[in-house]
């Protein structure tokens, strides 16, 4: 009788979304790859061929002159971000579990809160906040740290990516201190009075048994920030500058140029993206299994 | 001396929760507020009341609440059976199922975007609100997936079997036990779709083409107009929904807020 409920090979139930997804997600993988080919990008060419790749890698073009550059600018925007944001998260989550009570809640729920801001209007905050003219630096000026605008640094739309930085560090370091937190909370107890009852002092019970037992969930963590930094649009291109561009705004704008040849291009930049992204995915599935384990 | 740490350091806290809407409100409301003064010097509602009645922000903001809310419905309906299988039952290929699931969570936007540009170009489904619908799918649907199974791997189904076996017929037992005990978990997924879709730009911009003009294309073209005043009513605007919504879910997330966090 209760075979009733189970009406059908699961494959049934799952086979709308399948569909859907598979159709979609992968003829767009199909379509990409064909167009990084050359192909189907709206002009007149009927044969594979491997120039988008040879001009984003060693062209002396537009895409080869300024690819290596962004791939490195992309590449210190997201490793000092997840950087930043993993030790951020660690020193506020040990800190934060050190107070017990009913303050816990309210903890968590304000580390939520940040979520009522998609990336799009915290970059734009940033803006209004950290520009030569914006509260900052009215701040400053009535402080008397500084007379005209101009004496305030650049800290938004700056060469070195900083604001961009700033950004992402103060959207992901309420994530992963969620995550650390969650450790934490779970396990971290028992073990840590143990060790000061054999007489470890506070930095050998975190360097030995706090900082380890967080790592492998920090790791991944981290890893789904570097990953979502490196491939994101939105704020790179509200708090970033002409010129170095991270490797999402190169892409965008080669595949947006009424140049039609240079659409394969900005489709290869894309597959880079994806390609070290989907690296980093990896690592880190692999890291949560071991550290599950 | 700890215990004025801890104050400073959640008055800090809650001073950031809140420093974006007052920051947005403060430009939004103002009328003259020159450097360096803290506060504007006179204050205005003109900006925010033509931004009201401007008939672009208008059918923007209709465009994005339509599209948002149809794409979280298609999630929960096409999601829904899927992301009961994946959660309560165990069958051969269940991981391979997962993972068509979660490569979409994986490869970026701008890929998937830039691909499906092309094809749609093909089919003539550039800018259109349905081509828009089914790009926002792409990102919407594997997230309502796993928000859900991880409702059905918690849910008993033995209440569903104890009511068979008092003669209720499927159709009955699907709306007043399976949908009533899973119902916080929908919700809080169909919103966070909601969310996803509302906050889409590239996907937006790479389908609809310009035509399609929702809240972040509008909010896009402001920054890049550099009016501070216009750019901060336009994204208090763009911000209310999702304050509103993370407000209202507040409960759940605590509990949840990881899985979200992941996909959002």
């Amino acid at each position: 009788m209760f075979k009733r409920l189970d009406f059908s090979s699961p494959w049934i139930k799952l086979a709308p979304a399948i569909l859907v997804i598979s159709l979609l997600f992968g003829a767009s993988i199909l379509f990409g790859l064909t167009q990084s080919f050359g192909l189907m990008t709206g002009t007149e060419q009927e044969i594979i061929s491997f120039d988008a790749y040879r001009n984003v890698f060693s062209g002396q073009g537009p895409a080869g002159r300024e690819f290596w550059s962004s791939l490195g600018f992309s590449l210190w925007v997201a490793t000092t971000s997840t950087l930043l944001s993993a030790m951020g998260a660690l020193t506020i989550a040990i800190w934060l579990s050190n107070r017990k009570g009913k303050s816990q809640q309210t903890d968590t729920l304000a580390l939520n809160w940040n979520l009522a801001f998609p990336h799009l209007v915290w970059a734009i905050a940033l803006l209004l906040f950290f520009s030569q003219s914006g509260l900052l630096a009215r701040f400053a000026a009535t402080l008397g740290f500084i007379q005209t605008p101009a004496d305030f640094p650049i800290l938004v739309k700056d060469r070195s990516g900083i604001g961009i930085i700033l950004d992402y560090v103060t959207k992901e370091i309420p994530f992963l201190t969620l995550i650390v937190l969650a450790v934490l909370r779970s396990q971290a107890e028992n073990l840590d009075i143990i060790a000061e009852n054999l007489g470890a002092s506070r930095w050998q019970r975190l360097w030995y048994i706090t900082i380890p037992q967080v790592l492998p969930a920090l790791m991944a963590g981290s890893l789904i920030v570097f990953g979502f930094v490196f491939s994101a649009y939105e704020v790179p291109a509200i708090l970033g500058v002409r010129y170095p561009r991270m490797l999402p705004v190169l892409a965008l704008d080669f595949f947006l140029n009424p140049d039609l040849n240079s659409r394969a291009e900005g489709m290869v930049i894309s597959f880079v993206i994806t390609l070290i992204v989907m690296i980093v995915a990896i690592i880190s599935l692999r890291g949560e299994k071991e550290g599950n384990q | 001396m700890k215990n004025q740490a801890a104050v400073f350091f959640r008055i800090f806290l809650y001073g950031i929760l809140i420093a974006p809407l007052v920051l947005f409100v403060l430009y939004a409301f103002s009328e003259r507020w020159f450097f360096p003064a803290l506060l504007p010097t006179s204050w205005t509602t003109n900006i925010v009341t033509r931004m009201l009645n401007d008939s672009r922000t208008t059918s923007g903001l209709f465009i994005s609440i339509g599209i948002a809310m149809l794409v979280s419905f298609l999630s929960l309906v096409i999601g829904f059976p899927a992301a009961r299988t994946l959660g309560s039952r165990v069958f051969r290929g269940r991981q391979i199922a997962w993972l068509i699931f979660f490569l979409p969570t994986v490869v970026p936007p701008l890929a998937v975007g830039m691909g499906l540009n092309i094809l749609f170009l093909r089919l003539g489904w550039t800018g259109t609100l349905f081509g828009v619908i089914l790009a926002h799918l792409v990102p919407t649907l594997p997230y309502t997936i796993f928000t859900l199974s991880g409702v059905f791997s918690r849910y008993d189904e033995n209440y569903e079997h104890q009511a068979l076996v008092l003669g209720s017929s499927r159709l009955r037992i699907f709306f007043t036990v399976t949908l009533r005990l899973v119902f916080p978990g929908l919700v809080v997924a169909a919103l966070f779709a909601f969310l996803i879709s509302w906050s889409q730009y590239l996907l937006t911009l790479l389908i609809g083409g310009g035509k399609i003009l929702t809240l972040p294309m509008l909010l896009f073209s402001a920054v890049s107009g550099g009016n501070p005043t216009s750019i901060a009513a336009l994204s208090l605007l763009f911000v209310t929904p999702p304050v509103i919504i993370i407000a209202a879910s507040a409960r759940f997330l605590v509990q949840h807020g990881k899985t979200i966090r992941e996909q959002y």
